[in-house]
């Protein structure tokens, strides 16, 4: 295994470039666990956990963040998104927040990802360097199914990018405790009321992170009919918003917990999520 | 591979496997077993060691590409021992003597857990010692006594 070390942005594409098959290798904590467990032997690494130009964090209007950024350091700065805030408090423990990065979590894409429904309900965009140029993919088209997305084998995961929504948004995960726990099902609601945009995201409930069209148009409305202010919504009302969450998902029965299950954490998720986002300022 | 990185203070080098985490790097080339190897996939925290000054599961990370990083193990606790028997660190003599130790296992890793905790916060509550813990797994002690160390090592006093 040859392991090259990365020291900019510029050495971390021309390593990739000139070894594409090579596998990127940030905070570890994915790509450890299968070379651990012998099912991943790659024949050679690119580390790019030392590459300061991924670090970047900035806020101004539109939040970008270097996909270098762990999630300890969302959760302890400002990074311009309370619902990845309240994502990166569930990810793993003190140990793997330390070391786990939010460009790994893209790039992995794993559909319990728990930055990315976030990351959905945002819109938020995916910036990917290589060594031929820099393109720029929405989060909705990134991700095309289980740990499989849109990246090419000499590209980088370099930031992510969103309009800053303001403070109505929330990220709710169901596991089977509170600490280290793959999420069974994930939410992201994010209410931006100066755009009159709702965005809702799922993890864990189908091949790739979803949306749900219908229960944004749903909120919409509701947020629409109180000129996007803060507001009480009905007990009636976030209930037919978590149906239409659970009607978007498309989950399987596994390990973790069955289809049904799922469909109903996420309708319980959903109605909580809408009564608490509805009375943000 | 060959690889030279700082450990507890000084500059050590060894030939690094192929694929080879830091945990049996330190373990198996360097002969630093305080970190413990289970489960080697980040759920149970007994391979803590302390890596450019962040707490990290050393099972998590590729020995490769440690080159040049500082890392800091339990045996580095021992050695700076102040109080206590002797060797023993403040915390380590709090985990003795509250009874935090039962099969002994977790303990490196709960004792390096716990130092990184109160390095930054020297008076924890309980939630925030929980929380600190979280990636530390005991299957003997049900935490109780290792939090009552954590509280006794904070204030200095002895349980």
């Amino acid at each position: 295994m040859k392991v090259d070390v990365a020291r900019d942005l510029e050495g971390a594409l021309a390593l990739l470039a000139a070894d594409p098959t090579a596998d990127v290798l940030n905070g570890g904590t994915d790509l450890m666990v299968e070379i651990n467990f012998g099912r991943r032997r790659p024949e050679a690494v690119v580390a790019i956990d030392r590459v300061g130009e991924l670090r970047d964090v900035s806020l101004n209007g539109t939040v970008r963040l270097g996909a270098g950024v762990t999630f300890t350091t969302i959760l302890e700065r400002d990074c311009g998104s309370t619902a990845l805030r309240e994502a990166a408090r569930t990810v793993g423990s003190p140990q793997i927040r330390n070391a786990a990065t939010i460009g790994g979590n893209v790039a992995t894409s794993s559909p319990a990802g728990d930055s990315l429904p976030v990351l959905a309900a945002l819109d938020a965009t995916v910036h990917l360097r290589s060594a031929r140029g820099a393109r720029a993919v929405p989060f909705a088209e990134f991700m095309t199914g289980p740990k499989k997305n849109v990246r090419a084998a000499d590209e980088l995961v370099t930031a992510l990018e969103w309009n800053e929504a303001g403070p109505a948004q929330v990220f709710m995960k169901v596991g089977t405790r509170n600490a280290m726990v793959i999420s069974v099902a994930g939410l992201a609601l994010v209410a931006d009321r100066a755009r009159k945009r709702i965005g809702v995201g799922l993890g864990s409930c189908g091949p790739t992170i979803l949306r749900a069209p219908e229960a944004e148009a749903f909120a919409a409305g509701l947020f629409e009919e109180h000129s996007w202010g803060p507001f009480a919504a009905s007990e009636v009302a976030c209930a037919e918003f978590g149906s239409k969450v659970a009607a978007a998902a498309r989950p399987i029965d596994d390990v973790r917990g069955t289809a049904a299950y799922r469909r109903h954490v996420l309708a319980v998720m959903g109605a909580r999520a809408l009564a608490r986002v509805a009375r943000t300022a | 591979m060959r690889l030279s990185l700082t450990v507890n203070g000084a500059v050590r080098a060894a030939e690094a496997r192929d694929g080879e985490s830091l945990l049996t790097f330190l373990r198996e080339e360097l002969a630093l077993p305080g970190s413990k190897n289970a489960c080697e996939q980040g759920e149970c925290g007994s391979c803590s060691v302390m890596l450019d000054d962040a707490l990290v599961c050393s099972c998590l990370v590729l020995a490769a590409a440690c080159v040049d990083k500082r890392v800091e193990t339990v045996e580095a606790l021992s050695a700076a021992a102040g109080a206590g028997a002797p060797g023993l660190h403040p915390i380590q003599q709090a985990f003795l003597d509250a009874g935090a130790v039962q099969c002994g296992f977790c303990t490196p890793g709960f004792i390096v857990a716990a130092n990184a905790l109160l390095a930054r916060n020297p008076e924890p509550c309980d939630v925030e010692i929980r929380e600190a813990l979280s990636g530390n797994i005991c299957r003997c002690t049900g935490y109780g006594k290792i939090l009552e160390a954590v509280h006794a090592a904070a204030t200095g006093r002895r349980p």
